[in-house]
C-alpha cells in the first residue's frame, strides 16, 4: 500500500482548484443569448388561484415571456414524481398527491411557484415578476405537524378527506401489548424531531438551453448526479428520449440528500428554454432556497419501551408522525420506514417491536431526504429511550445500553424489519468512545466546572444506519495510450473528494501514479449508462467496488495484451504495482496501454483501447451498516441557559477507511449538522403556515464558535458484504450527534430533575426548563 | 433591488441639499443594514446619498473630557482604537461585538444609531455613556434620541456628523448574541460617570432604554448584589421565537450583574 | 442609467459600466468575470462573498460597486503568488482539509487572511469567534479552524 494507495491520508486533488477561485459552479456558467427567469411564488400558504393576470408583466421592459402552470399543462407537462408506495395492514394504499411543476388552480405552501417571467436582465425579470397579479381565495391553512395529525385540521386534499396519508404499521399492535404488560419497568418518551432546512451553501440555480439542430436540451444545475433527473425531465417534462436531455452538475456546493431531486424549477427552466427558444438562467437566492429546497426531519414521536428485571428490553412500541409537507416529495413520506425503519431499534437486540407511521399533510414545504433521512430520527428516539430506561431502572446510561446491544457473536443479525446486519462491534464502540472521552474522570471535571459556576454534563449516543442507496451503479475506466487514466462516473462528488479517492483506488489496483488519474463526473453525456449518483452514503460501496471491478477488467485485458507483447500465454502473466510479469520478462501498464491503442500489437480479434466498465448490481435488500458511538461533554451557563460543547469524541465504524482525512471530514461535517439540529436550527411556521425562519437572520446555522474540536476515532470492522470492506460514512455524524449532545445536556440538568427538552436546545428553552423546574420545586 | 440615483457629495452642505431636494432619498453610510433592506425590496428610495466622500466626519479624537467619533467611523476602528479602549472600555468592547469582522469594517456608528434597530448594539453605547449626537443642525442628548422602534429624534434632512462621548470613570458591555443574526438578544452597558451610574439596555425592548431602578441601586452601592431582585417588567419587552419576554427580562439583570462584577 | 466605475482588482486597473444598484460582487462576478467569489445568501450572513477592499475583509454582496470606486480590491483569484504557489492560508486549508464542496471556501480563505493579519499566532477560540460571519455547511469548521490557526502561526513566524 503506497503513499497514494487506499487507506492513506492523501490530500485532495480538487483543493488547489477550489482554493484559487477556479472552481466552476452552475452560476458561473452562462449561455450566449440567455435570458433570466424569475419565479412568481405564492405568498399564501393555502389558497385557490382564481386568476393570474400576466398582462402588465408581459408589457414590462425587457420581458420575453411569462408562463403559467396552464401553459405547461397545455403542452403536456406531467406531474412531479413520488417514488414510494406504502399501505396499511389491510392493504389500503397511501393517498398520492399530485403536484404540477407550476401550481395551476391551488397553492399549498408559501413559496410554491406558479409562474415564471423571462426577461433580458435579472433586474427586469424581478421587476416584471412583481407585476404578475394573482387573485387568491384564501383557505384555512395547517402550519404545524401536531395540528396536521389531529382530526380537527382542515384536509388539504379534500378528495382524501384527511391529512393522514396512510397509517402504516409493521404488525398489529396487540402482538406487542402482551409483552409490554409483562415488563417490570416501562418508560415513555415524547419527542418533536425539529424540521430543518438543509441549506447547502450554494443556493439552488440552473441554466438551460435547447439546441434546435440536435434536439438536445442541456441544463446545468447543482445536483447529486444527473441521471435520475435526466430521466424525469425527459419523460415527464420534455417528452424527449433520455439521450436528448443532458444534465450537467459541475462543481456543486453541497448536496446533503436534498439536491438529488427533480425539482419543479428544473423542469420549468428546461421547458421554458425550449418553449421560448432562448437559453434561460435561474439564479435562485437564499430566500428561494428556504422555500423551494425540500426540508428535512419534522417528526413527532411517541414511544414506549418495557424492560425486564435485568434491564433487558422486552417490548417496544413506536408511533411516528411525519410531516411530509403539502405534497409527497420523491422519497419523503416513506423515510421513517425506508430510512429509519431499516435500522430501528438501533444497535439494540429488541425482538418485540411495534412500529406505526403516519405521514401527514400540512401547508409547508415538502420534506425529503436530508443527511441521514429517517435514521437520525430513529437513532435519536432509541437513545432517548435508553436514557429514560437508565433513569427508571437506576442502571448507568452505558450499562443499560451494554445489556441490550447486539453482540458481535450475534452477527450477522436479522433485524425486526428484515434486514441483515453483517458486522459491527457496538459494545466496543462504546468502550472506545468512553475511554477516548475520559468518561471515568468526568466527576472531577464537573467539580471544576461547578467551582466556576457552570453546570457540566456528559452524554452518550449509539447509532447504526443502513447505507447503500439504490442497488445499481456503473463505473468506467479509460486508459489512454500514454498510460494516463480517466474515470468516468455517475457518482457525484459535491464535497466528498471523489477526484482524490477514485485516483487512490486506481493507484492501488492498477499502480497508476496518483497524478495521472483524472475524473470526469457530473455530466449525463459522459456518465456510464447505468450509473445513478451520490446519495444514501453509497459511493464508497457502489462506486468504489464498481471501480475496483472495472480495474480488474483492465488487468484482465491488459494481461492478454502483455502476454502478446512478451510472447507468452496469459495464464503465466501476473500483475502487481503497475507491472505485468511473466517469468523474467515484464512490461508496464503504460507499455500495455500504448500497445492497446496500436491494433498491430493486439492479439487477434481484440478491440483496440483500454477502456472497461463494470455494472455493479446488489440485492436491493442488502445494505451496509455504518455504526458508532459518540460522547459529548458540555458546560452550561445556567443563568443564561447557554450550552457550550467542551469535548466531543466520535467513534465510527465505517468499515475500511479509504482515506482517513476525507472520512474524518465527513464525520466532522455530519456531527456539525447533527449538533446544528440539536443546538441552533429550527424551522418555524406560524399558525397561518407562514414561514417565520426564512433567512439566515432567523434560521440558526451553526457557526465555528458552537463547536469544540471533535476527536474522531475509528473502530473499523470490515464490511462482509462488499469487496472493499467499506461502509458508508457520509451520514453517520448526523445520526450520532443529536443524541449524544442532548444526553449530555440532560446529564448536566439532572440536579433540576429535567429529563427532556425538545431540540434545538436554545438558551431560551434551557433557561425556561430550569426556571420551571425551580418553580415546581419551590411550590 | 430597485435602481436609484447615486450621489456622492463632497460636503455636508451638499449632502443636506440633496436630501432636501429628493423627498425619497436616503443617506448611505456603511450600508450594512440599508443595502440588505434594499436587496429584499423592503425599501425603494429614489436616491442614495453616499456620505463616504464627505470630509471630517470619520475618525476618533479627544476633545477635553470627550471622545469624539465621526459618524462614518467603522466599528472596527472604534474597537481597535487605543484611545477608546483606554478611555471608554465599554464602547470598544461593544463595537468589537457588532456583527462580524467584515461587517465591522464597513458598518458605521452614524448609520447604526440613525437606523435605531431595536437589536443594534450602538444605541446602548450611546445611551449608556450619556453621549451627545451632533447633527448638521443641532446637538441631541442620547436620552432624547431613541424614541421607538426604528424611530429617532432626527428630523427630515438632518444628518448625523458624529457622537461626543463624555469620558466615563469606567464602563463595560455585556451581550447575549442572537443565535442566527448575531444581533443583541439583550445587550447591557453599565457606565460609572461623573453624573452617576448609567445602565442602558438594547435588544430587549422596542428601542434602547435606561434601566433607572438599576441605576439608582448601583449609584447607591456599586455591587452586583445590589441588583438582586431588580428586574425589568417583561410586559414592556420583546417576545419572539428566539427569546421570550420573560427570558429577556431575566437576562437583562444577569448581564447587568456580570457587567458590574467585571469592575 | 449606466455609470462608469474604476477600481483596481488583483493588481489590475479595471473599469466597467454599472447601474447604481450594481453590487460589488455583481461587478466582480458578472462584469469582471471573476467567478471565484460566491454569493451564498442575501442577508449579509454567510460570508461566501468576502473580498478585501483596501486591505480589509468586506462582504462584497453588501457594498455597491460605486462604493468601491478608486479602491483596491483583492479577490480569491489574486491571492496566490504569480508563480502559482499558494498563499499560506490556502496551503493550510489544503493541508488541514479545510474545504469540502468549496463553495464557502473563497470567502473563508479571504476572511482567514484577514484574521491572520489582525491576529498573529491566533488561538483556536479567537479564530472560532472571528469566523462569526462565515458559514460552512460541510466541514464542521474543524479543518478551517485548524488551518487558520496554523497559517496564523506560520505567517507570524515569517514576519519575525
Amino acid at each position: 500500500m503506497g503513499q497514494f494507495g487506499i487507506g492513506q491520508p492523501v490530500r485532495r486533488k480538487e483543493d488547489v482548484r477550489l482554493l484559487t477561485g477556479k472552481g466552476l459552479y452552475t452560476d458561473d456558467v452562462n449561455f450566449d443569448g440567455q435570458v433570466f427567469g424569475v419565479f412568481v411564488r405564492s405568498p399564501q400558504a393555502h389558497a385557490n388561484i382564481l386568476s393570474i393576470d400576466i398582462e402588465a408583466a408581459l408589457a414590462a421592459q425587457g420581458v420575453v415571456a411569462v408562463y403559467t402552470g396552464a401553459d405547461l399543462v397545455a403542452d403536456g407537462v406531467g406531474t412531479l414524481i413520488t417514488d414510494v408506495e406504502m399501505e396499511d395492514l389491510s392493504g389500503k394504499k397511501m393517498f398520492r398527491t399530485k403536484r404540477t411543476f407550476l401550481a395551476t388552480d391551488r397553492v399549498r405552501f408559501v413559496g410554491e411557484p406558479l409562474a415564471i417571467v423571462l426577461a433580458e436582465t435579472l433586474g427586469q425579470a424581478r421587476e416584471a415578476a412583481e407585476l404578475v397579479m394573482v387573485d387568491y381565495e384564501g383557505l384555512p391553512a395547517v402550519g404545524s405537524t401536531a395540528f396536521a395529525a389531529s382530526p380537527d385540521s382542515p384536509p388539504i386534499w379534500e378528495e382524501h378527506g384527511s391529512n393522514v396519508g396512510v397509517h402504516w404499521e409493521n404488525r398489529p399492535v396487540a402482538e406487542i401489548d402482551a409483552h409490554m404488560a409483562k415488563a417490570k419497568t416501562r418508560v415513555t418518551v415524547d419527542i418533536v424531531n425539529n424540521r430543518l432546512v438543509p441549506n447547502p451553501m450554494e443556493p439552488r440555480c440552473a441554466v438551460a438551453k435547447f439546441d434546435e439542430e440536435s434536439g438536445v436540451l442541456t441544463i446545468y444545475a447543482p445536483t447529486q448526479g444527473g441521471r435520475r433527473i435526466q430521466g424525469g425531465l425527459a419523460k415527464t417534462v420534455l417528452n424527449l428520449p433520455p439521450n436528448k436531455v443532458r444534465v450537467i452538475s459541475p462543481d456543486t456546493g453541497g448536496g446533503f440528500g436534498i439536491r438529488g431531486k427533480l425539482y419543479p424549477e428544473l423542469g420549468v427552466i428546461s421547458w421554458a428554454a425550449r418553449k421560448s427558444g432562448r437559453p434561460v438562467k435561474w439564479r435562485g437566492d437564499r430566500s428561494e432556497t428556504f422555500v423551494s429546497d425540500y426540508h428535512g426531519r419534522d417528526q413527532i414521536n411517541h414511544a414506549e419501551m418495557g424492560l425486564d428485571e435485568n434491564g433487558r428490553v422486552v417490548a417496544l412500541k413506536v408511533h411516528t408522525i411525519l410531516n411530509c409537507g403539502a405534497y409527497m416529495a420523491e422519497n419523503g413520506p416513506r423515510l421513517p420506514v425506508s430510512g429509519g425503519g431499516r435500522i430501528i431499534p438501533g444497535v439494540y437486540d429488541i425482538v418485540n417491536f411495534y412500529f406505526s407511521v403516519k405521514p401527514v399533510f400540512s401547508n409547508t414545504v415538502p420534506t425529503d431526504t436530508y443527511r441521514g433521512a429517517g435514521r437520525p430520527e430513529a437513532n435519536f428516539l432509541m437513545e432517548r429511550l435508553m436514557d429514560a430506561a437508565a433513569e427508571a431502572t437506576g442502571l448507568a446510561r452505558d450499562e443499560v445500553r451494554r445489556r441490550n446491544v447486539i453482540r458481535p457473536d450475534q452477527m450477522p443479525y436479522r433485524t425486526q424489519m428484515g434486514l441483515l446486519i453483517d458486522s459491527g462491534d457496538f459494545d466496543g464502540n462504546m468502550k472506545m468512545a468512553m475511554e477516548g472521552a475520559d468518561w471515568e474522570n468526568f466527576p472531577k471535571r464537573r467539580a471544576q466546572s461547578e467551582k466556576n459556576g457552570k453546570l457540566r454534563g456528559i452524554g452518550i449516543g449509539n447509532f447504526v444506519e443502513a447505507a447503500g442507496g439504490r442497488p445499481t451503479e456503473e463505473m468506467r475506466i479509460r486508459i489512454a495510450a500514454d498510460g494516463k487514466a480517466t474515470v468516468f462516473a455517475g457518482t457525484h462528488s459535491h464535497g466528498q473528494g471523489h477526484e482524490t479517492v477514485w485516483a487512490q483506488l486506481l493507484n492501488e489496483f492498477l499502480g497508476i501514479p496518483f497524478d495521472d488519474v483524472s475524473l470526469v463526473q457530473g455530466d449525463t453525456a459522459t456518465a456510464p449508462k447505468n450509473s445513478a449518483g451520490t446519495f444514501g452514503s453509497r459511493s464508497s460501496w457502489m462506486g468504489g467496488v464498481g471501480l475496483q471491478r472495472s480495474a480488474k477488467r483492465i488487468v484482465e485485458k491488459g494481461t492478454k495484451i502483455a502476454a502478446n507483447l512478451m510472447q507468452t500465454e496469459p495464464e503465466g502473466v501476473s500483475f502487481a504495482g503497475g507491472v505485468f510479469t511473466a517469468g523474467t520478462s515484464s512490461v508496464t501498464l503504460v507499455e500495455v496501454a500504448k500497445a492497446a491503442h496500436e491494433p498491430k500489437n493486439l492479439p487477434e480479434g481484440m478491440e483496440a483501447g483500454l477502456d472497461e466498465s463494470y455494472f455493479l448490481e446488489r440485492d436491493p435488500e442488502e445494505f451496509n451498516f455504518p455504526n458508532g458511538c459518540h460522547v459529548c461533554e458540555v458546560e452550561i451557563d445556567a443563568d443564561l441557559g447557554h450550552v457550550q460543547i467542551v469535548n466531543y469524541v466520535a467513534v465510527d465504524d465505517c468499515g475500511f477507511v479509504l482515506n482517513p482525512v476525507i472520512v474524518h471530514g465527513q464525520v466532522y461535517g455530519g456531527v456539525a449538522q447533527g449538533i446544528g439540529q440539536a443546538l441552533t436550527e429550527n424551522t418555524v411556521y406560524d399558525e397561518d403556515a407562514q414561514l417565520v425562519t426564512g433567512s439566515f437572520m432567523d434560521y440558526g446555522m451553526p457557526r465555528a464558535q458552537h463547536f469544540s474540536m471533535i476527536e474522531a476515532l475509528f473502530n473499523q470492522v470490515l464490511c462482509k458484504t462488499n469487496d472493499l470492506g467499506v461502509k458508508g460514512a457520509g451520514e453517520a455524524g448526523a445520526c450520532g450527534a443529536p443524541s449524544a449532545f442532548v444526553s449530555s445536556v440532560m446529564d448536566a440538568l439532572k440536579p433540576y430533575g429535567i429529563t427532556h427538552i425538545d431540540m434545538p436546545l436554545t438558551p431560551d428553552r434551557v433557561w425556561r426548563a430550569i426556571a420551571e423546574a425551580k418553580a415546581a420545586t419551590a411550590a | 433591488m430597485q435602481d436609484f440615483n447615486y450621489h456622492a457629495p463632497a460636503s455636508v452642505a451638499d449632502a443636506a441639499k440633496l436630501l432636501a431636494a429628493h423627498e425619497d432619498a436616503k443617506l448611505l453610510a456603511g450600508g450594512m443594514t440599508l443595502l440588505p433592506t434594499l436587496k429584499q425590496r423592503l425599501a425603494a428610495p429614489s436616491d442614495l446619498i453616499d456620505l463616504s466622500s464627505v470630509p471630517n466626519i470619520k475618525g476618533i479624537c479627544r476633545e477635553g473630557d470627550e471622545i469624539v467619533i465621526g459618524a462614518m467611523t467603522p466599528h472596527a476602528d472604534v474597537a481597535e482604537s487605543a484611545l477608546v479602549r483606554e478611555t471608554i472600555p465599554g464602547l470598544a468592547m461593544l463595537a468589537g461585538q457588532i456583527g462580524d469582522p467584515a461587517v465591522r469594517h464597513r458598518g458605521t456608528i452614524g448609520g447604526s444609531i440613525a437606523n435605531a434597530d431595536p437589536a443594534a448594539d450602538y444605541p446602548a453605547g450611546v445611551l449608556g455613556h450619556g453621549a451627545t449626537i451632533v447633527t448638521n443642525t443641532r446637538k441631541i442628548a442620547a436620552d432624547d434620541f431613541f424614541l421607538g422602534l426604528f424611530e429617532t429624534a432626527l428630523e427630515p434632512g438632518e444628518i448625523i456628523l458624529g457622537v461626543r462621548f463624555p469620558i466615563p470613570v469606567w464602563s463595560h458591555y455585556q451581550k447575549l448574541r442572537h443565535p442566527a443574526s448575531g444581533y443583541a438578544v439583550v445587550g447591557v452597558l453599565v457606565a460609572q460617570t461623573a453624573g452617576g451610574v448609567r445602565v442602558a439596555v438594547t435588544g430587549a425592548g422596542p428601542n434602547a432604554f435606561r434601566a433607572s431602578a438599576m441605576e439608582e441601586a448601583l449609584t447607591a452601592d456599586f455591587s452586583a448584589k445590589s441588583l438582586d431582585g431588580l428586574t425589568i417588567d417583561a410586559e414592556t419587552l420583546n417576545n419572539d421565537m428566539h427569546a421570550s419576554a420573560a427570558y429577556r427580562a431575566h437576562v437583562v439583570t444577569v448581564l447587568a450583574k456580570r457587567a458590574v462584577a467585571a469592575r | 442609467m449606466l455609470i462608469e466605475v474604476n477600481m483596481t482588482i488583483n493588481g489590475r486597473a479595471v473599469s466597467g459600466k454599472v447601474e447604481a444598484r450594481t453590487l460589488l460582487v455583481e461587478f466582480i462576478r458578472d462584469i469582471q468575470k471573476l467567478t471565484g467569489t460566491h454569493v451564498g445568501c442575501d442577508t449579509t450572513q454567510c460570508g461566501c462573498c468576502t473580498v478585501h477592499v483596501d486591505g480589509k475583509a468586506v462582504k462584497s454582496c453588501t457594498m455597491l460597486a460605486l462604493q468601491a470606486r478608486g479602491k483596491t480590491v483583492l479577490t480569491i483569484e489574486g491571492l496566490a503568488n504569480a508563480d502559482g504557489t499558494l498563499h499560506p492560508v490556502q496551503e493550510a486549508f489544503r493541508e488541514h482539509h479545510g474545504l469540502q464542496c468549496g463553495f464557502c471556501t473563497p470567502g473563508m480563505v479571504m476572511m482567514g487572511v484577514d484574521i491572520c493579519r489582525r491576529h498573529p499566532n491566533a488561538d483556536e477560540q479567537t479564530v472560532r469567534h472571528e469566523l462569526e460571519g462565515n458559514i460552512c455547511r460541510c466541514t464542521g469548521y474543524q479543518g478551517i479552524v485548524e488551518a487558520i490557526v496554523d497559517a496564523s502561526a506560520k505567517m507570524a513566524g515569517g514576519q519575525a
